[in-house]
């Protein structure tokens, strides 16, 4: 069967379980003990090894599978949660998501090596109950994170002791000794281990797994075994494997079972009593659920559906094409009106008018389809800023607020390296060394915050830490040795001018930054990116308190609000953000400087460009007349008053690119809209026009 | 280069007017053909660049041909079309005096350009296509548009 035609299915919902195996995972290291957060990364590993599965990505289907062995047996509280599992986990998922990205890019996922993480899967699948039934021994002094499932799984343990016995299993207590001249004896152990799980379940072993797996032990190790097979059988699967001497197997009875029941359950009594879902047969699980866990299973279903919710998946090109498409509908909706008003027919007006007020919500809503919220651009954040935090030895606590605020996804698509720029500067130079923070009396754990929210027709994305801050006078040391600013206007210069700085091209060119001040690595071409989608940045800095990065974000890149201007025939699309406002001035007002045309606005001199001189446009007749229409616009702090003919009125435009053959090639023009008479009419680019 | 002696390969192509002179492009090469329309001006670019139009919701930058080669000036008539071309993904629209021909000729009897064809530089022709009672002139759209010369004109201008 051709799988094909699935292909983008599977790499779209491929990327989304990933992405909730990831964000669960990160939840996991926060609360360990919740069953709720395994559950839901069991089941996106399950559902993912299905799809893997059928879409004949055997490899990825197996390492799901050992994932899914693993979470399996968190979830019935075998495994404890500890950072070393977190690990395998988290190493799993960086092996996935390159499998996918392999599958993106050829569709098929042979060549990622996964014995690496398939191996310390079974490891820890193999090996972790031990860990935690020797914590069960002295479950008072164990640390706190495993507490909770240590003692969780005493409980779990006598159970399934308990239960297997009830079910015609049987506990046996199986001594391997090796032979002598065994050289790699943790590998002989795990392949004993391997046969043994095979046949069964290993409840625990001695030394632990983790002794056995370094060959902390002489020739000899003790394994617990559950299994419905007979005793001799047993034996025999030790035996096959070589180099094992001998095997010594004695059946554990229902009194020694009561025995290790008994004291876990003193242990356990405080903690909520969970079902036990048996290890082999398949069990109903009881209904006698205590209700705090009822509680859970409800909450957890709840945010399941969520997840899935009702929606369908569409090619962002085809929402182009749709766009397309409406704006001729719209189109034609003038001319109609055209007609309707000419021809002054009833209840064609009527009908008309109808449909203008439908086509406009219609508008609308393809809008609103084309906005995502930036979670789908936060959520690999928590992921980053963990690892790094690691790398660099700090401890961050990292925030993100706002992560519905919706955004145009091409503004999506292109705001993603700016952040993972930005976040990686404020915890590798502003968030300080635990030691630091410390002696300067602040809380051990650095904050990094993430934040987006909606304010008029932007978005903003904040980025804040509570570090070092920025040290003005370094800063301003290195602009001057770069040459970026003069030593004498340096002192002059307000401290939003100096951050600036960080952002200039020549900033970060020379040597290393971080010797200096630590900062700037890079930051010109997040300058440059977010201008580029029509943003800009403002940096806040208090020394020694932290460093705030404000990004502006149009809402939109496809519809901007402009102000439509006529100049002879012409009409162009002046964008409403960098208008500051419109005014008529007497031409007795026009002063000249240096032969530049000037007008005094509001006790500033501003420079007169005529559109009409700038874009050469032809004039069949000379007009002259005593008043000047003019859009002041500005450029940053800078301003400049553009002489037109009329102004038409504001409206939302569609931005159009001029087509490939001319893009980046024409002055002053960033673009084109269609209008409603179907005219193409040029954007221009005022920041172009303002030097 | 292009001659190939021993098949007989076949390509279509659109045959377009520019003046007296007949032109072809490649038809898998073009998208369609449109009547003249009315063209937005786009200031400070190259002169034979016309401007761009709306071409079904799609901005498309237009281009005169005859300008560009510099065939002189002629008005717009009835029979003036606008050949829309595409190379690599790039869509442009090109103005000619006329096009109103779809023919299939041989490939073998494409022969290289002479040194100059009616003073259009030689890199921009393809090859000369003889048929029975007239010459056909292939252009080699890559280099016709080719955008490192629109970029070195509008610097140019400034």
């Amino acid at each position: 069967m051709d799988m094909s035609q699935y292909l983008e299915m599977f790499i779209e919902e491929s990327k989304e379980h990933l992405q909730a195996i990831n964000d669960s995972l990160l939840a996991l290291e926060q609360s360990p003990q919740s069953l709720d957060i395994v559950n839901v990364v069991f089941r996106s590993a399950h559902t993912l090894k299905g799809m893997a599965a059928t879409m004949g990505f055997e490899q990825m289907a197996h390492l799901t599978h050992e994932m899914e062995n693993g979470l399996d047996l968190m979830r019935g509280g075998k495994l404890a949660v500890t950072s070393h599992v977190m690990d395998v986990l988290f190493a799993c998922v960086d092996v996935l998501e390159a499998q996918l990205t392999l599958i993106i890019e050829s569709s098929t996922d042979v060549g990622i090596d996964i014995a690496g993480p398939v191996e310390q899967m079974k490891a820890v699948v193999s090996g972790k109950p031990v860990v935690a039934a020797a914590t069960q021994v002295s479950a008072g002094e164990a640390p706190v994170a495993e507490a909770a499932v240590g003692v969780d799984f005493n409980e779990y343990e006598s159970a399934i002791l308990q239960q297997s016995n009830q079910s015609g299993f049987t506990a046996y207590k199986i001594v391997v000794t090796l032979t002598e001249s065994c050289v790699l004896r943790a590998a002989r152990a795990y392949m004993v281990f391997d046969a043994y799980e095979r046949v069964g379940e290993v409840i625990k072993s001695e030394p632990r797994v983790e002794d056995l797996e370094e060959e902390k032990f002489d020739r000899e190790f003790m394994i617990i075994l559950v299994s419905q097979r007979e005793e001799e059988e047993l034996r025999q699967t030790g035996l096959n494997v070589s180099e094992v001497n001998s095997v010594t197997i004695t059946k554990v009875g229902a009194e020694q079972i009561a025995a290790v029941v008994e004291a876990p359950q003193e242990i356990a009594a405080a903690s909520a009593v969970e079902t036990v879902p048996a290890p082999a047969p398949k069990q109903e699980e009881k209904p006698a659920l205590v209700e705090a866990a009822a509680a859970g299973k409800a909450a957890m279903q709840e945010t399941k559906k969520v997840q899935l919710g009702k929606s369908v998946r569409v090619d962002i090109d085809r929402l182009d094409v749709l766009i397309n498409l409406f704006s001729e509908l719209v189109i034609d909706r003038t001319r109609l009106e055209q007609i309707a008003r000419e021809l002054n027919h009833q209840d064609l007006v009527e009908t008309v008018e109808h449909m203008s007020r439908i086509s406009t919500d219609l508008q609308n809503l393809v809008m609103t389809i084309r906005m995502v919220p930036v979670d789908t651009v936060f959520n690999r954040f928590p992921r980053m800023v963990r690892d790094l935090a690691r790398d660099l030895g700090k401890k961050i606590d990292f925030v993100i607020r706002g992560q519905e605020t919706e955004l145009d996804r091409t503004v999506i698509d292109e705001i993603g390296d700016p952040l993972v720029h930005l976040l990686r500067n404020s915890l590798d130079h502003g968030v300080e060394l635990p030691d630091v923070r410390k002696a300067k009396g602040k809380e051990e754990v650095g904050k990094v915050e993430l934040v987006a929210f909606h304010s008029g027709n932007h978005v903003f994305i904040e980025i804040t830490d509570d570090g070092n801050g920025i040290d003005r006078e370094k800063v301003l040391k290195k602009a001057i040795s770069n040459g970026i600013v003069d030593e004498k206007l340096a002192s002059t210069l307000t401290d939003s001018q100096v951050f600036d700085l960080l952002f200039h091209s020549g900033f970060s060119t020379a040597d290393k930054i971080s010797d200096v001040s630590g900062r700037g690595v890079g930051l010109d071409v997040v300058k440059t990116k977010i201008e580029s989608l029509g943003g800009r940045v403002v940096t806040h800095s208090t020394p020694g308190k932290g460093t705030k990065f404000s990004i502006q974000l149009p809402l939109t890149l496809s519809i901007i609000q402009a102000m439509l201007v006529q100049i002879s025939e012409e009409k162009y699309a002046i964008p409403l953000s960098s208008i500051i406002e419109t005014a008529i001035i007497r031409k007795a007002d026009i002063k000249k400087v240096h032969k530049q045309a000037v007008i005094d606005f509001r006790g500033r001199v501003v420079p007169l460009l005529y559109l009409e001189d700038v874009f050469n446009i032809p004039r069949e007749t000379a007009t002259d007349l005593e008043e000047e229409n003019v859009v002041i616009v500005r450029k940053g702090e800078n301003m400049a008053a553009l002489v037109v003919d009329s102004f038409i009125g504001q409206q939302e435009v569609v931005l159009k690119s001029l087509g490939k053959y001319l893009t980046g090639t024409v002055f002053a023009i960033s673009g084109s809209t269609i209008l409603g008479d179907g005219q193409v009419a040029l954007i221009m680019d005022c920041n172009a026009l303002i030097q | 280069m292009l001659e190939h002696k021993d098949i007989v390969e076949e390509i279509k192509v659109i045959v377009f007017r520019l003046v007296d002179e007949e032109y072809g492009v490649e038809v898998a090469q073009v998208r369609s053909i449109e009547k003249m329309q009315n063209i937005t001006r786009v200031p400070r670019t190259p002169e034979f660049v016309k401007g761009v139009i709306n071409l079904r919701g799609v901005v498309t930058p237009i281009i005169d041909l005859k300008t560009r080669f510099d065939l002189g000036v002629e008005e717009y008539t009835d029979s003036t079309r606008i050949i829309i071309v595409a190379v690599d993904d790039m869509e442009v629209g090109l103005i000619v005096d006329a096009a109103n021909d779809v023919i299939d000729i041989a490939v073998n009897s494409i022969e290289l350009p002479p040194a100059v064809v009616g003073g259009i530089k030689a890199n921009y022709l393809r090859g000369v296509a003889k048929l029975e009672d007239r010459l056909l002139i292939l252009l080699n759209l890559d280099k016709v548009l080719s955008q490192e010369e629109i970029q070195a004109m509008s610097t140019l201008e400034r």
